[in-house]
């Protein structure tokens, strides 16, 4: 159990930072996690009174406080129209209601667990990470470690036009997830990218570090607790076209069984997790169908 | 640290411990109906609410809910004893640890969605483990209460 020396309601996020310099300090989300840790902390951050818990909806995008709560994402009204309910498909299986009212979308990100649905779901959609020094951050660069001593202030997620769709398979019911699926269908094409750098996985995609980025690929393919974390794949070899039809949703499918590394642990084999990713994959962009812009 | 919190409709006011959980603190105030189950935020036992939401008190520190209002079971004795003798009509708990955690969500799902379905109320309750029974008969107990209680506003 974790065990804390110091508590600070902090009054701005330049004190949040300044505290969380020191390595035996540590910033609190829900705590759910933090709280399992056997390390013992010398102060905790708390940003409770930044004002840091509202979604803001504008026209072109949804600004959303570190300190949000799993439950407000998964009742608001305006991240369950543009997700067609994919944000609350991706929540609510998280343990129970009680526990998503004070788990928060910042320590979710933070955490980057490979078990995240969060994760899962914010990086199938055009999101940034807000950070209080380095600004805004590509979730998808966010996820591959680093930025550990800055503070996240908000997630931001633009309204690209999209449709999602989300899908997790459990051993059973509040458990952590087998596998994790998010399909994001874009309207616009453009120049997602493979890393020269990994050779090995040419379509995972990687870090982008331009502020602003806009994941312009047709489909964002994510896949979590693989059971490591979130990766994207990307349709590298131009499989789907519009409309979505059954033999190219199969194809992609396959390919993405392929792509998507998997590992065993407790809840699945490797095997299993490649075969849900094949079966998930087809399923989220079966039920996106055929009136996909791409 | 000192915080000051309203405890069931009564000010409290204590000096802690920066890591003294909630669950800790309100059991030091009387309030034994909130228990420790699996204290890793998976069980539901020790579920209370924070400004009238319901939360796992394994799980906050007490040093949160300064400022705010905490409610247990003890604060609800009147509501918890009219539903939860439709939960005991059913036979539906065995040793009946979970009882208390189970009726401080099933009112808080009540306040927040008085109508529910079967559906809704399966998914509201998912974080409640009982580990004697198969949740059926709570099941029973709950759409007997919203019958009741349907009744009675007609």
């Amino acid at each position: 159990m974790i065990t804390i020396q110091n508590y600070r309601l902090v009054d701005s996020l330049e004190e949040a930072w300044t505290l969380n310099q020191k390595r035996s300090n540590r910033i609190l989300g829900g705590m759910h996690w933090t709280k399992m840790s056997r390390n013992p902390v010398n102060t905790v951050i708390d940003l409770s009174r930044l004002g840091l818990d509202q979604i803001e909806e504008s026209d072109e995008a949804f600004r959303i406080g570190c300190m949000v709560s799993l439950r407000q994402l998964e009742t608001h009204p305006g991240l369950a129209a543009y997700t067609e309910d994919a944000m609350r498909e991706a929540l609510r299986h998280i343990v129970g209601v009680q526990f998503r009212n004070t788990a928060t979308l910042g320590g979710s990100i933070y955490g980057r667990y490979g078990f995240s649905d969060v994760l899962t779901i914010f990086l199938a959609m055009d999101t940034s990470v807000e950070l209080y020094k380095h600004g805004l951050v590509p979730l998808n660069e966010y996820a591959q470690g680093g930025f550990e001593r800055d503070v996240i202030a908000h997630i931001i997620v633009k309204k690209s036009p999209a449709h999602f769709r989300y899908l997790s398979v459990r051993n059973s019911q509040t458990d952590f997830p087998v596998l994790t699926c998010a399909a994001g269908v874009y309207a616009e094409t453009g120049s997602m990218t493979s890393p020269e750098n990994d050779p090995a996985s040419p379509a995972l995609l990687q870090a982008d570090c331009q502020p602003g980025y806009a994941p312009a690929a047709a489909v964002r393919l994510c896949i979590g607790a693989r059971p490591g974390r979130a990766i994207l794949l990307e349709d590298a070899n131009h499989i789907l076209k519009a409309p979505l039809t059954p033999d190219a949703i199969s194809r992609f499918a396959d390919y993405a069984a392929t792509q998507v590394p998997t590992q065993s642990n407790l809840r699945g084999s490797a095997q299993y997790r490649s075969h849900l990713v094949r079966v998930l994959t087809r399923r989220a962009l079966t039920q996106i169908g055929g009136d996909s812009p791409c | 640290m000192l915080i000051h919190v309203n405890l069931n409709d009564k000010p409290v006011s204590a000096e802690i411990a920066p890591d003294l959980l909630l669950v800790d603190f309100v059991r030091q105030h009387g309030c034994y109906s909130v228990k420790r189950g699996c204290e890793t935020s998976n069980c539901g036992l020790c579920t209370v609410f924070l400004d009238d939401r319901p939360v796992l008190s394994c799980s906050v520190l007490a040093a949160r809910a300064d400022g705010k209002c905490v409610t247990t079971l003890e604060g609800l004795q009147e509501e918890a004893a009219e539903f939860g003798a439709f939960i005991a009509d059913q036979g539906a708990e065995q040793c009946g640890f979970c009882n208390p955690g189970f009726i401080m969500n099933a009112l808080a799902l009540f306040r927040d969605n008085p109508t529910p379905s079967v559906e809704e109320i399966r998914e509201y309750l998912a974080g409640n483990l009982c580990r004697c029974s198969g949740y059926e008969g709570q099941l029973r107990g709950i759409l007997a209460f919203l019958d009741w209680r349907k009744e009675g506003a007609v």
